[in-house]
């Protein structure tokens, strides 16, 4: 897309990641790179280590090597800290507070009550009308869709410049996979950067700029979706079941 | 009637003390997922520092500067104690804050002694407020309820009506997720920790001088909030004042019967001589908190109103 800055600083840089839970040895020297303003998607398949990749430079791993995001060195910060750099997350278990209501999840994702940069409650809440419709109710009643939905909506109140989503439609129907695809197409038009965690190809493909493919811990692919589409033996060797 | 009044109003009181101690203490359960052992040992520090306040100053500079002594303990003990063990587990969490009862209790020894201290209600509420069916009550007691009351308010203002109270709840419950969302969860539970303490110490402040202020005050209190913090279930603030409730109504109440077995099971033959008959309700009435606990927890084990299984 024509909003990526390759020749600035880059947003994140990963460089010879490790991540062990116990003694597995989880993520074997990880490197990448997002630029301002890019979409990046990390394909895989389960269990190679691209969720681990995430909590790793979110800190909720312990990570060896280096993570600079915006030049600064973000290993060992608390994650409060990481996340007023303006690094946004996304969690794969969809982690909202179910006693709450879904107004005042999107509330606990402002970071600065003065400034909330980008994004505001009530144009979130217009985005979706399902979630409009329940901006009252505890979020806890919500389907999977709309929970997915909230959590997204709830970093990005939060002003990310990066924001890294981990596996957002998974178990989700056909057309709620839509619809947080066009939800993500459209974080990416503001200008954010997004590191996609995913496995269907379809949301990937359409909305990034860059793909990585991860296998056994380690990066084993990096190329645009143009070209990601012509190489069937990646495809065949790093992702098909 | 004037009974029933009376015990209403003196187990009001009593019952609003429990719940400022335990409101603290199931705050702080769902926070480290284990129950502060300590937490009465907070209760009897704001008595003696208020004890030692008044000495120095007066009353009204120790009701505010006792419970923030208390609540400043209370964070360091977090910051430099808790936070340290909690890596190792509950179980090291738990013995810490064991010791760390036993620790108060000795250092309260060494500075005020082995006796009661004479912490005295202040002479500018020590007087009669009202006379009542020929019984004079004490302005001292109103003044509890005042201040119970008042804290309570602005315990479930905080908590329920503003952006803080949302991220401290949210904190407990999910502190990864707050944590990414850029608020700083280690100050939030810091803060938690010592607001419960400070809580503790208010209590004391105003229930040293109404009961007694000596180093046993807080193995006397500690059980008694224990069974109130389960019997409201386990990390529950409105089951906790229920169970409060409940458990001061209770137990005062039952202070005041002076019918014995023998006058209530008299038609089954119990004569005011034998053993069982002489037992009187007011000498059951300590009995009654853990009583219910045992009842509670064959028939609701979450409690009142708790979520989680104790």
């Amino acid at each position: 897309m024509s909003h990526v800055q390759r020749n600035v600083e880059p947003m994140l840089k990963v460089e010879n990641l490790h991540a062990y839970y116990g003694k597995s040895h989880v993520l074997q020297g990880v490197n990448m790179e997002i630029a301002p303003g890019e979409v990046v998607a990390l394909l895989g398949r389960n269990g190679v280590g691209r969720s681990t990749t995430a909590k790793a430079i979110m800190g909720e791993v312990p990570p060896k090597g280096q993570i600079l995001f915006k030049g600064q060195r973000i290993s060992g910060l608390p994650s409060h800290r990481i996340a007023h750099l303006g690094l946004g997350y996304v969690p794969e278990n969809r982690d909202i507070f179910p006693a709450m209501t879904v107004r005042q999840n999107l509330i606990l994702g402002i970071k600065n009550m003065q400034n909330t940069g980008r994004w505001n409650i009530e144009q979130m809440l217009d985005m979706f009308p399902n979630l409009k419709a329940r901006a009252d109710t505890a979020a806890g009643v919500l389907s999977g869709g709309e929970k997915q939905m909230l959590t997204i909506c709830r970093t990005l109140m939060g002003d990310p410049d990066l924001i890294i989503i981990d596996e957002p439609t998974e178990g989700l129907a056909p057309k709620i996979v839509q619809q947080v695809g066009d939800l993500i197409a459209t974080i990416a038009k503001a200008g954010v950067s997004i590191l996609l965690v995913e496995q269907k190809l379809s949301i990937a493909l359409r909305i990034a700029d860059k793909v990585y493919v991860m296998g056994h811990g380690e990066i084993v692919y990096e190329g645009s979706p143009q070209e990601f589409l012509d190489r069937s033996d990646i495809r065949k060797e790093w992702l098909e079941v | 009637m004037e009974t029933i009044v009376f015990s209403l109003l003196n187990g009001m009181i009593y019952g609003l003390l429990l719940f400022m101690l335990s409101s603290g203490l199931t705050l702080i359960f769902s926070m480290m997922g284990i129950l502060n052992f300590a937490h009465a040992s907070f209760y009897m520090l704001g008595a003696y520092f208020a004890y030692t306040i008044m000495g120095v100053t007066n009353f009204w500079l120790a009701l505010f500067l006792a419970p923030v002594l208390a609540g400043g303990v209370g964070m360091l003990v977090e910051r430099w104690g808790l936070r340290r063990v909690h890596v190792n587990g509950h179980v090291a969490e738990l013995l810490f804050t064991f010791g760390l009862a036993y620790l108060i209790d000795e250092v309260v020894r060494i500075i005020w002694g082995r006796n009661a201290v004479n912490y005295k209600v202040p002479e500018a509420l020590d007087f009669t407020l009202f006379t009542l069916y020929g019984s004079n009550y004490p302005a001292y007691r109103i003044f509890i309820l005042f201040v119970a009351v008042f804290m309570l308010v602005s315990l479930w203002y905080l908590l329920k009506r503003t952006r803080i109270g949302l991220i401290i709840q949210a904190a407990l419950t999910h502190p990864h997720m707050v944590g990414h969302l850029g608020h700083n969860v280690p100050l939030v539970f810091m803060s938690v920790f010592g607001a419960g303490c400070a809580l503790a110490g208010l209590a004391g402040v105003i229930g040293g001088n109404y009961f007694i202020t000596d180093p046993a005050m807080a193995v006397q209190m500690g059980p008694i909030v224990f069974v109130v913090v389960v019997v409201g279930g386990l990390g529950s603030l409105e089951g906790a004042f229920l169970a409060a409730m409940l458990i001061g109504i209770l137990q005062t109440s039952a202070v005041s019967i002076n019918a014995s077995f023998s006058d209530i099971f008299g038609f089954l033959g119990l004569t005011a001589s034998s053993e069982l008959g002489r037992i009187t309700v007011a000498q059951l009435a300590p009995t009654l908190p853990f009583l219910l606990l045992v009842l509670v927890l064959i028939a609701r084990p979450r409690g009142l109103m708790g979520e989680r299984e104790v």
